[in-house]
């Protein structure tokens, strides 16, 4: 693909031909912020707050549908551009009930980053009260529509990355807000809690309810690792804090799932910290299990081993892997059949 | 795998997940994949949208059908019978990749011998397909310019397993829809490292790579890796052999390395029966379950969040699984476990971390020698990548060059499941997996809100077959087979055709592997879960009828 040169903030940068202004901006590590548009849900043209100033253009262009042309010259931050921004975040703040103090998306929240960026420290707007439903019904996701600033994101990622067709825009006016089927509640609905809808959500309006009250975003670390369920093996972030893993989003940027993520692997992590866990080795004496240390279990082990292997061959002990564990894991397993015991019987439960 | 290891070469998906998008025709046999892999049925639909035709095959009205241009229900276990139709079609039609069969493959004649024997009204009869639909079915792949082929455990896990893959295969290099994008033959892994555990060869007859133990030359570098003189050549038991084994007392001792075996394989009574025979059965799991139980040593693992490694996905990525929190109280990974045993019978393998680990497998596995840890770091590599400058496999059999030469056509014959319904047992009990849970549920049950969702197992009956026996959804019912019976609820659905009922293994207090045939594929030995023989009787204690079964998947 061929390259075009442009110049933005006074800084001359290069971009593949068919980029945005707001791509080829990002690329270079120029912020301009958006609400509505997302690498992967791509423009909605709702929110206009990528708006910046291109020499010889009239007024302010929404950058995330301008495409990026040979020697233009864009500004992404005159007084026109900031003042712009700022109106349209107050009017976002005035929309809603804005409770950063009480919203669980707090320093996770694309509006609020903005409002930050923009510094803008009151509302210079009334809020114009609303009480929209609180939609809890679901047993993993909470929409408080209240927190909404209808960007569209949730509804491209459910109709068009997941394609579940739960969400859609309904009623008019200021009624007008995002419904699942024909306006049912989340819980009763054909949602498959994929989940998709709350990692694109730029604001509070859509969080994971286990999360609730279990940490702030700045508290928490992420980890990217591989999901523990099915052979997809999509890649994502455990946020952790205090040694639990507090939530799970998708890793954005990687195959093989960009993203996305099921219910399994979005909502299914809780048994990691289950007390059910089994925390010590255990021997059978007398019909029961009791509690003892590694250095017993593995004596124990080996010397049983030792013996019917001593006694009836190595062809009468087998081993079974696990199509859970990890490579390593399963390697070694293989390796100490194979050349400890000194036999073939290695298998594991699920060839196919 | 075996059955595309022979056809093919490699035991793996053909394709990549990122290729699915782009498919210009789909074809879905024996995949629930909305419910078992939905990230690869969200890329199927993107198709879709994208103007790609959906095709399923399925005996079910899963829900993957929304979306799809056609559906085809063929009775369980008919899918030898209907292919090779299909395939009588094509090439009675001259449908066939003719250059491709030409140049690239080896036994199309015996092939097309074998597939003389199912003309679509012979083969209709065996199927429940009508034999216009089997034409149809035959037109829509043989004009398509490429399919892609997507096929999980509901091809699989039957005894003709095997045949059954060879078949998928057949297809597909009949039309000559083999070594380029968007098109190949694709089973989907259920558990998120089975393609691993087979790579590692965790399997009776191979070594890491699919690199055969019986090959004299290939024991001899392992045992030089492994500094040993030798290494034997007794071929190995495969699971069903190492149960009956149990029985006979040829097998005194079991490792059992995170495998509740009691509620994953066929015919429970089978399974714990075995188990008792042992001398010494080692439990390495992460939580006591139902065949722990029957051990005599218990040793705590790691879950996936609390280990470093790799995992391999079902489109051979090699991805890194990092640690994220410490596990509980003294629960360790396995291979620390298991290097802690091999220390005290002589053989300290001397490792410390995972890396070092992997470092051995690549060096002695040509297919990933080309894989670090540095190199994934970001994003997983696709095998084979065999040295540090390979950029990984998108597509296996590019410029059709297959590891066993030329593709091979293995021409299968149909053979009905092993018990089929009869005047004592008339319906057909199919198992599989369900979007809420997993596998023995011992994870997902464990994990607040999917019991809230998805709270006990449910038989899926027909509304005529409910009817007709007076059962109410949500009533308690017995499922009976000749190996046991499960009290379950019934869930009254058209998602399965009359004579048909489906349930999952997911719960221990109704597991479809109470009833589910030991039954298994000569060549695997997979099990054939998805086929045999019950009867629904009423259940005399009356219950309470169980709400809102509207939203299932
Ligand atoms: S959770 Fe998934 S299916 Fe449900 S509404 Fe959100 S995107 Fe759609
Ligand atoms: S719920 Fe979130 S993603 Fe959906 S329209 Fe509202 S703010 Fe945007
Ligand atoms: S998130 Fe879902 S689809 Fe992805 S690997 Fe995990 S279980 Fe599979």
């Amino acid at each position: 693909m061929s390259k075009l040169a442009l110049t933005i903030d006074g800084k001359s940068i290069q971009t593949a031909e068919g980029q945005t202004v707001l791509s080829a901006a990002r690329e270079n590590g120029i912020h301009i912020p958006t609400l509505c548009y997302h690498p992967r849900t791509k423009q909605a043209g709702k929110c206009r707050l990528c708006v910046v100033e291109v020499e010889g253009l009239p007024g302010l262009r929404v950058s995330c549908s301008l495409e990026a042309k040979t020697g233009m010259v864009v500004r992404t931050n005159t007084e026109q551009v900031i003042e712009t921004r700022k109106m349209i975040i107050e009017l976002y703040l005035s929309n809603g009930k804005h409770n950063c103090l009480a919203c669980e998306a707090n320093g996770a929240c694309e509006l609020q980053d903005a409002a930050y960026r923009l510094g803008i420290d009151k509302p210079a707007f009334p809020e114009i009260p609303k009480d929209k439903p609180y939609d809890d019904s679901c047993p993993m996701i909470i929409r408080d529509m209240n927190k909404c600033i209808q960007c569209y994101r949730c509804i491209e990622a459910c109709n068009s990355i997941a394609v579940n067709d739960v969400l859609d825009m309904g009623f008019r006016g200021s009624s007008m807000t995002v419904v699942c089927d024909t306006d049912k509640p989340m819980g009763k609905s054909s949602c498959v809690v994929c989940g998709e809808c709350v990692q694109l959500c730029p604001t509070g309006a859509l969080t994971e309810k286990k999360a609730v009250g279990k940490g702030r975003a700045w508290e928490m670390k992420t980890i990217k690792t591989t999901c523990g369920y099915c052979g997809v093996g999509c890649q994502l972030d455990l946020h952790v804090k205090d040694n639990r893993i507090i939530k799970v989003t998708g890793a954005e940027n990687t195959a093989p799932n960009y993203g996305s993520l099921c219910v399994k692997g979005r909502f299914g992590y809780d048994y990691v910290h289950s007390p059910e866990r089994l925390k010590s080795p255990l021997i059978k004496k007398d019909g029961k299990f009791e509690e003892v240390s590694w250095d017993e279990a593995l004596d124990f082990v080996a010397g049983r081993l030792t013996e019917i292997k001593d006694k009836y061959g190595p062809g009468a002990i087998v081993g079974i892997g696990c199509a859970r564990s990890t490579n390593e894991s399963n390697y070694v397993m293989m390796k100490f059949m194979r050349a400890v015991i000194g036999t073939n019987n290695v298998d594991h439960c699920a060839r196919t | 795998m075996a059955g595309l290891a022979a056809t093919l070469g490699a035991g793996a998906m053909s394709n990549s997940i990122g290729e699915i998008e782009n498919c210009p025709v789909l074809f879905v046999i024996g995949s629930n994949t909305t419910e078992t892999h939905p990230v690869i049925a969200s890329c199927m639909k993107r198709a879709v949208r994208k103007g790609g035709q959906l095709i399923v095959a399925d005996p079910r009205k899963i829900a993957l059908t929304r979306w799809a241009a056609r559906h085809f229900q063929p009775k369980v276990g008919s899918d030898i019978a209907l292919l090779n139709s299909v395939m009588y079609e094509i090439i009675r039609n001259g449908w066939h990749n003719k250059d491709f069969i030409e140049n690239y493959t080896e036994g199309f004649e015996e092939l097309r011998k074998a597939v003389e024997d199912y003309p679509p009204e012979l083969a209709s009869k065996i199927c429940g397909l009508a034999p216009e639909e089997i034409t149809e079915l035959a037109r829509i792949l043989g004009t398509a310019e490429r399919v892609a082929l997507f096929y999980t455990l509901g091809i699989t896990e039957h005894v003709t397993g095997t045949d059954n893959v060879k078949t998928c295969a057949n297809l597909q290099i009949l039309l000559g829809n083999i070594g380029k994008e968007s098109a190949g033959v694709n089973p989907l892994r259920g558990q998120n490292n089975v393609q691993g555990a087979c790579d590692m060869g965790v399997l009776p007859d191979v070594f890491t790579g699919y690199q055969k133990s019986a090959n004299p030359e290939v024991r001899k570098k392992f045992a030089k890796a492994w500094n040993m003189d030798s290494l034997t050549d007794t071929e190995g038991t495969k699971i069903p052999a190492m149960f009956d084994g149990m029985v006979h007392g040829d097998v005194r001792a079991l490792y059992l390395a995170g495998e509740n075996v009691v509620m994953s394989e066929p015919n429970q009574e089978h399974t714990i029966n075995s188990l008792k025979h042992l001398d010494l059965l080692i439990v390495q799991d992460i939580f006591p379950n139902e065949t722990t139980e029957y051990a005599h040593v218990v040793l705590p693992a790691t879950c996936f969040a609390e280990a470093d490694g790799t995992f391999t996905n079902t489109e051979r990525r090699v991805q890194r699984v990092r640690k994220a929190v410490e596990p509980p109280g003294q629960a360790r990974e396995d291979w620390w476990i298991v290097n802690g045993i091999a220390k005290r019978m002589g053989r300290d393998m001397g490792y410390t971390s995972s890396e070092q680990i992997w470092e051995e497998i690549r060096q002695l596995t040509p297919s990933m020698g080309g894989i670090t840890y540095g190199r994934i770091e970001r994003q997983g590599l696709q095998w084979p990548c065999p040295d540090s400058s390979h950029a990984g496999t998108c597509f296996l059999y590019c410029d059709n060059v297959f590891p066993c030469g030329k593709a091979q056509f293995r021409p299968a014959q149909w053979r009905p499941a092993v018990e089929t319904p009869d005047a004592e047992y008339p319906f057909v009990l199919t198992t599989g997996r369900r979007l809420w849970h997993y596998h023995t549920g011992t994870q997902t049950r464990r994990s607040a809100g999917f019991e809230d969702i998805f709270p006990e197992e449910l038989i899926e009956v027909s509304p005529q077959d409910a009817e007709r026996l007076k059962i109410d959804n949500g009533e308690f019912i017995m499922a009976v087979s000749r190996r046991g019976r499960v009290r379950v609820k019934a869930w009254v659905t058209d998602r399965v055709p009359q004579g048909l009922c489906f349930m999952s293994f997911h719960f221990h207090e109704a597991c479809s592997n109470v009833l589910a045939n030991n039954v298994f594929d000569p060549v695997t030995a997979t099990a054939e879960y998805k086929a045999c023989a019950i009867r629904l009787e009423k259940d005399k204690i009356k219950t309470q009828r169980h709400g809102g079964t509207e939203k299932k998947w």
